[in-house]
């Protein structure tokens, strides 16, 4: 780690001012991931500004009918909230799905959407990685691959983005709020996240300096029957093989609305806009389930080692959606 | 770059100088001598260096001391107080909840951890319906499920869980009683 | 036949001696003895397989402020060579693998050290290298002998032949992964060079086996050297042996006398520099008649050792020994690559060398349409089949039969894929479990009357976590004829009467056998009129019964499995093991020991798998995040029984060693409870959600 200067925020436009000001500089949250990669010789910022005691630190109601949550909100209390448990559960269960009890604790909303690709070929500097170094080629595209994507991912770059509650999130059509030195805007989550394509060191479609500041839900009552779930190679305590965050709408027989998106399988969270198109008007019934999973997955494209992702995604969804079609029914 | 920090650690004030690049944890180990946490990993992927910090259960590899100047700290070595131990101690000890102690520490401030987390009416992965907002008389139970979970963020190679899982178990069955 | 200790305190569930300093974090491990003005080590390790440093720039750390020393192989202190190369580091330029230490940083901070190694350049000069383990290799070499020096290959009969002849037959290959120890407390030295010598704190799990082993390459005499490892976190082999960071350490020292430095590795440098487990390849051929007694038995072993230094795995011996067949053979041959040295790992040998052989066995069984247990206690032989000695004591049919019972076994279902409960497939399913009593004669304790009537017990054993602290108080106590409360134990320290390394689960063996030869021997010589100050050490002859019998610990294990119908995750709800392991000196601290056996078990069966990616020569998944140990909500039910055992012929205690049995036998129990609840066989661990989707 090389030696860099560390100031605590006063307030959101001089953190951004900061931060935008100094190319090396760098905006500080939990810093679960970020001290993890300095760590590691995979950052190197000269100046981290702490965001953590700006006052972002809040769940607020909207107007219409939405939640805000502030950027400096611990995925803990993200998690514990009782309106987001009551209106929006497929967040809490996709937040307490990742990481540990007591890293959720630091970990901030800002900085868990930020968090970048767990890659084994990124995280040590000592083998080739485009992320990392763009140029020096994709270590993991003929080399280790079981945790990497099977969609949308280029040869380039085959990483995926580990956070399950940007997964729940793109599920809920979450708008992100960001303030640059520009003024403001609003960053839908499915576009937060960029695919790999040429340049695969661009996690994300924010700019240097954009400080998040909230996440902001919008009124979607189909989400109080909405879900997370994740597969993995331990019980818990591990990343994602493939998780499923959907919400489903039944009235009279068909599917009314549908959101799905899928986690573990591309450089971003995967919203299924073709298994939602095939699945608004059908029944809710296993085929139609697997046929629009089958749908969403026909274009996967597997690496050496996960070919597996193609029929665990598709199962992990057709039984989500069967599950919450059981729960709608009864 | 060296900034000045105050730390209360397990109840004593302590400031120091420190490097910014300096770890909560390292500098609780390797400036203030206080061992009690561990480092397994350094990376967040044990949960060896569990502690309280201002009150919530955090891992300290990933934390740096400028960022948490002013922290009240609890290790397991200051979690009695003033008592001998602490009864997640003396369950720990009753349930042989550890064999090289080695993640012991952090296991027992996690657990911790765990109970407030229930009192406040937390839920957790397996709980089972997390809609039911519950207030915190009706906490949800710590049953053996809900403790695996819970205290699936710090390792143990001995393979002490059972015996961390029936500690903690007895511990939580003693405070609801 | 030796008498055995009467039990007093001996069979008692006592509380740890060690527990309230270790629950509170109070306990104090290598990296963290109380030293002035430390300075810390990081060590600068080889980015190729294979090749040699050519320069190495260390211009740019050594101008950081705070930097106090670059090491490299041009300026580091020289070594004796010709012992160890494992431990004569910086000697010369040769690269052997990828990940070896080619220098150091010494610096004032760990922070600045950690820098500075990172600003250390190498050019090498490349040459290509050879990473790849595979049956088909046609450099394959026999060893002359394998771990710790048994014959590397058995053989009796016509094993072909029998094949050819039976009614039933299994014959297929098994694969175990490459896995890494990983205790949580990595390995760390504290080092100081003075007038007096060398100092070592380190994380052992054998103090005088350290000095042993570097002294030589130091070229000081073992007396200059002190050991010092009172509380150690977790080893598991990998701190049995001397690694290269302890000599690094001692350099490191040398080059700053009388200052104290420090070196911990880190999780990602244990992977390569701690030691680890060979993968292993086994072509496991078995053969029975139609009632199912196995005719053959057979366990051809293919597995990698580093091109430095040789260690060959003994993953064929359980085959010999564990069941009756009159034609048998085992071979071993390595492949010896540019990889990092492996080593000791939890029960080296027969962990991996009882996956395949008992998932053969699981599927001979359902060939013959025998249970799985009585297939097993069919072919229970009288003596030991491997040396024809008879066994001291052998209860493998006890402990199966005890399990079946307890587990519910005659509740299930014959047929594979038969259960599915809440969208899981489950099933159950059995392995054996064995290990061999070790014993190394020459250990010695000292027994000293103190003046308040307790007594002193000194030895230099190490209590890694397997409750040596507690047993050895209660062995000492009952050879005193004294209350569990008036023996003081002192370990962990070469200053102490010599004892061998907390390994082979031979600890209680060694250790206990010592202090009661120096507690009878005490007592012979004062009686009853010792005097506070008298003392007496003693050292154990070799055990006259170790040619005449076969001396082994049995158990058998139990599992249920459940797969998930849809995503193919795997759960274990329930262990079982039992077993026969002698006599149990602490109840609680051997449950652990078993439970703890187990868990290392199940880890192996689903999780771990150091994933070696062959174009760099090193493993990817190097840390705690992507190489996968069990977590605690992975372990659900885990139970441990034993069998009431007297063996007087093992030592005078009557135990045979619980350190390592637990995790034998474990991955391939729930392999075959896999197998029952899904009709998949895998036979190539570990047991992963995908291998159960299509
Ligand atoms: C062992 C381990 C296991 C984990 N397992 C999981 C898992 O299973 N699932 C999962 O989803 N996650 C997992 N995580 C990741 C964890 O969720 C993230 O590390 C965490 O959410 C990051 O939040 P932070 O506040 O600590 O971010 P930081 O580390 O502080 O920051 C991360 C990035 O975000 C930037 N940043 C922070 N805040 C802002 C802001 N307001 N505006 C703009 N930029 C900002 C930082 O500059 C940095 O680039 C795991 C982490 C670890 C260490
Ligand atoms: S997948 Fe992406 S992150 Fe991983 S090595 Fe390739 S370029 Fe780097
Ligand atoms: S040392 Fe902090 S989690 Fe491992
Ligand atoms: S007690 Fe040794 S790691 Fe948990």
């Amino acid at each position: 780690m090389i030696p860099f200067d560390y100031r605590r925020a006063e307030d959101t436009d001089g953190a951004v001012a900061t931060v935008a000001g100094n190319p090396r500089a760098a905006f500080l949250g939990g810093g679960t991931n970020l001290v993890d990669h300095m760590k590691l010789g995979v950052a190197e910022p000269e100046l981290l500004v702490d965001v953590t005691r700006l006052p972002l630190d809040r769940v607020d109601r909207l107007p219409g009918g939405g939640l805000r949550i502030g950027a400096a909100v611990r995925n803990s209390d993200l998690a514990a909230d009782h309106d987001v448990r009551e209106r929006y559960p497929v967040l809490s269960q996709a937040l307490l799905a990742g990481a540990s009890g007591q890293l959720r604790n630091l970990a901030t909303t800002g900085g868990n959407l930020l968090q970048r690709t767990r890659c084994v070929y990124f995280q040590d500097v000592t083998t080739p990685c485009n992320k990392r170094e763009p140029g020096q080629g994709c270590s993991a595209l003929e080399g280790y691959s079981r945790y990497h994507a099977v969609l949308g991912a280029s040869r380039h770059c085959v990483a995926v983005h580990p956070s399950d509650m940007a997964v729940a999130l793109t599920a809920l059509d979450a708008g992100v709020r960001v303030q640059g030195p520009d003024g403001e805007r609003t960053v839908a989550v499915a576009d937060l996240h960029r695919l790999p394509g040429e340049h695969p060191e661009w996690d994300t479609v924010l700019n240097h300096g954009e400080l998040i500041t909230a996440v902001e839900l919008p009124e979607l009552p189909m989400a109080a029957r909405s879900r997370y779930r994740k597969v993995r190679d331990r019980a818990s305590y591990a990343f994602a093989l493939v998780s499923v965050a959907a919400a489903l709408d039944l009235s009279g027989g068909t599917i009314r609305d549908v959101r799905i998106a899928l986690g573990g399988v591309a450089h971003k969270p995967w919203r299924a806009t073709l298994a939602e198109a095939a699945l608004r008007g059908a029944p809710p019934a296993a085929d139609e389930f697997r046929a629009a999973a089958e749908a969403e997955l026909a274009d996967a494209q597997p690496l050496r080692d996960n070919g597996f992702k193609v029929p665990m995604a598709r199962n992990t969804l057709v039984s989500v959606l069967s599950e919450l079609a059981g729960e709608e029914l009864r | 770059m060296e900034a000045e920090i105050t730390l209360t650690v397990d109840g004593a004030r302590r400031t120091l100088a420190v490097d910014t690049r300096v770890t909560l944890l390292d500098a609780l180990r390797e400036r203030l001598g206080v061992t009690s946490p561990k480092k397994g990993c350094g990376h967040g992927q044990c949960g060896a260096c569990t502690v309280l910090l201002d009150g919530r259960r955090a891992t300290t590899c990933l934390a740096l001391a400028v960022a948490h100047d002013g922290a009240r700290i609890t290790t397991s070595a200051g979690l009695a107080g003033t008592d001998e131990l602490h009864p997640l101690h003396q369950a720990f000890l009753d349930h042989d909840g550890f064999q090289c102690g080695y993640c012991t520490p952090g296991q027992i401030c996690s657990a911790a951890g765990v109970l407030d987390e229930a009192e406040r009416g937390w839920p957790s992965a397996v709980t089972a319906n997390i809609t039911d907002i519950t207030d915190t008389a009706g906490a949800p139970a710590l049953d053996a499920g809900e403790i695996r979970e819970r205290m699936s963020g710090n390792l143990c190679r001995c393979g002490a869980y059972p015996n961390i899982v029936a500690a903690v178990a007895a511990v939580a069955e003693g405070r609801s009683r | 036949m030796t008498e055995l200790l009467r039990p007093r305190s001996m069979g008692q569930a006592r509380e740890r001696v060690d527990g309230a300093a270790k629950v509170t974090g109070r306990a104090r491990y290598a990296f963290e003895q109380p030293v002035e003005r430390p300075a810390y080590v990081h060590p600068v390790q080889a980015t190729i397989a294979r090749g040699r440093v050519r320069t190495m720039h260390t211009g740019d750390a050594a101008a950081l402020d705070g930097v106090l020393t670059v090491l490299t192989p041009d300026n580091a202190p020289l070594l004796a060579t010709g012992h160890d190369p494992e431990l004569e580091i910086l000697q010369s330029p040769e690269v052997a693998f990828r990940g070896q230490l080619i220098g150091a940083v010494i610096a004032e901070t760990p922070e600045t050290a950690r820098q500075a190694a990172g600003l250390v350049r190498a050019d090498y000069e490349r040459q290509p290298h050879d990473v790849t383990l595979s049956p088909e290799r046609d450099d394959l070499y026999r060893p002359d002998v394998v771990n710790p020096s048994l014959p590397t290959d058995t053989g009796q009969g016509d094993v072909d032949a029998a094949l050819r002849a039976a009614e039933h037959t299994v014959a297929a290959t098994y694969t175990t992964a490459m896995y890494h120890n990983n205790p949580m407390e990595p390995h760390a030295t504290v080092a100081l060079w003075d007038e007096g010598g060398l100092t070592l704190h380190d994380s052992t799990q054998g103090v005088h086996a350290m000095r042993e082993a570097v002294a030589p390459v130091l070229g000081l005499d073992k007396e200059r050297i002190r050991v010092i490892a009172r509380y150690v976190g977790g080893g598991f082999g990998s701190k049995g042996t001397a690694h290269a960071h302890i000599v690094l350490a001692a350099l490191a020292a040398k080059r700053m006398p009388g200052r104290p430095v420090k070196l911990a590795l880190t999780r990602q440098q244990m992977f390569s520099l701690a030691g680890y487990r060979t993968p292993t390849i086994q072509r496991v051929r078995l053969a029975a008649d139609a009632a199912g007694r196995l005719t053959a038995i057979g366990n051809d072993v293919v597995e990698q050792t580093s091109r430095i230094k040789e260690f060959a795995e003994q993953t064929g011996v359980p085959a010999r020994t564990t069941y009756a067949a009159p034609n048998r053979r085992t071979t071993h041959r390595l492949a010896a690559l540019d990889v990092p040295v492996p080593s000791w790992m939890r029960a080296p040998g027969e962990c991996p060398g009882m996956f395949g052989p008992e998932v053969a066995m699981d599927e001979l069984a359902e060939d013959c349409g025998l249970d799985p247990v009585e297939l097993r206690v069919r072919n229970e032989p009288e003596t030991d089949p491997d040396t024809g000695l008879p066994f001291s004591s052998r209860d493998l049919v006890g402990c199966l039969h005890e399990g079946a019972r307890r587990f519910g076994w005659q509740r299930r279902e014959r047929a594979p894929r038969s259960r599915i409960e809440d969208g899981w497939w489950t099933g159950t399913g059995v392995a054996s479990s064995t290990y061999p009593v070790h014993s190394a004669p020459g250990t010695s304790a000292t027994v000293r009357l103190g003046r308040d009537g307790s007594f002193e017990v000194l030895i230099g054993a190490v209590d890694i976590g397997t409750g040596a602290w507690t047993i050895l108080t209660q062995i000492a106590a009952d050879a005193l004829g004294v209350p569990a409360e008036d023996v003081h134990l002192h370990l962990g320290d070469t200053d102490l009467p010599q004892a061998p390394v907390a390994g082979g689960s031979s600890g209680t063996t060694n250790w206990g056998t010592a202090i009661v030869e120096a507690a009878r021997s005490f007592r012979e010589k004062y009686g009853a009129d010792a005097g506070p100050g008298d003392e007496l050490i003693a050292t154990v002859p070799a055990n006259p019964h170790s040619d005449r019998f076969a001396m082994r610990a049995f158990g058998a294990q139990f599992a249920e499995v459940r797969v998930h119908a849809a995503t193919g995750e795997v759960r274990v709800p329930r262990l079982l093991g039992v077993f026969a392991a002698g006599r149990i000196v602490n109840p609680r601290t051997a449950r652990s020991q078993f439970i703890g056996g187990m868990t290392m078990g199940l880890s192996m069966a689903l999780h771990e798998d150091s994933v070696f990616d062959e174009r760099f020569g090193f493993v990817v998944n190097h840390d705690l995040a992507e190489y996968h140990i069990a977590a605690c909500a992975d372990v659900e039910s885990i139970e441990a029984q034993w069998l009431d055992e007297h063996d007087p012929y093992v030592n005078p205690m009557g135990t045979k060693g619980i350190g390592e049995i637990g995790i034998v036998g474990t991955a391939a129990a729930i392999a075959n409870a896999a197998y029952h609840a899904t009709g998949v066989r895998i036979r190539d661990l570990p047991v992963t959600a995908d291998k159960f989707l299509d």
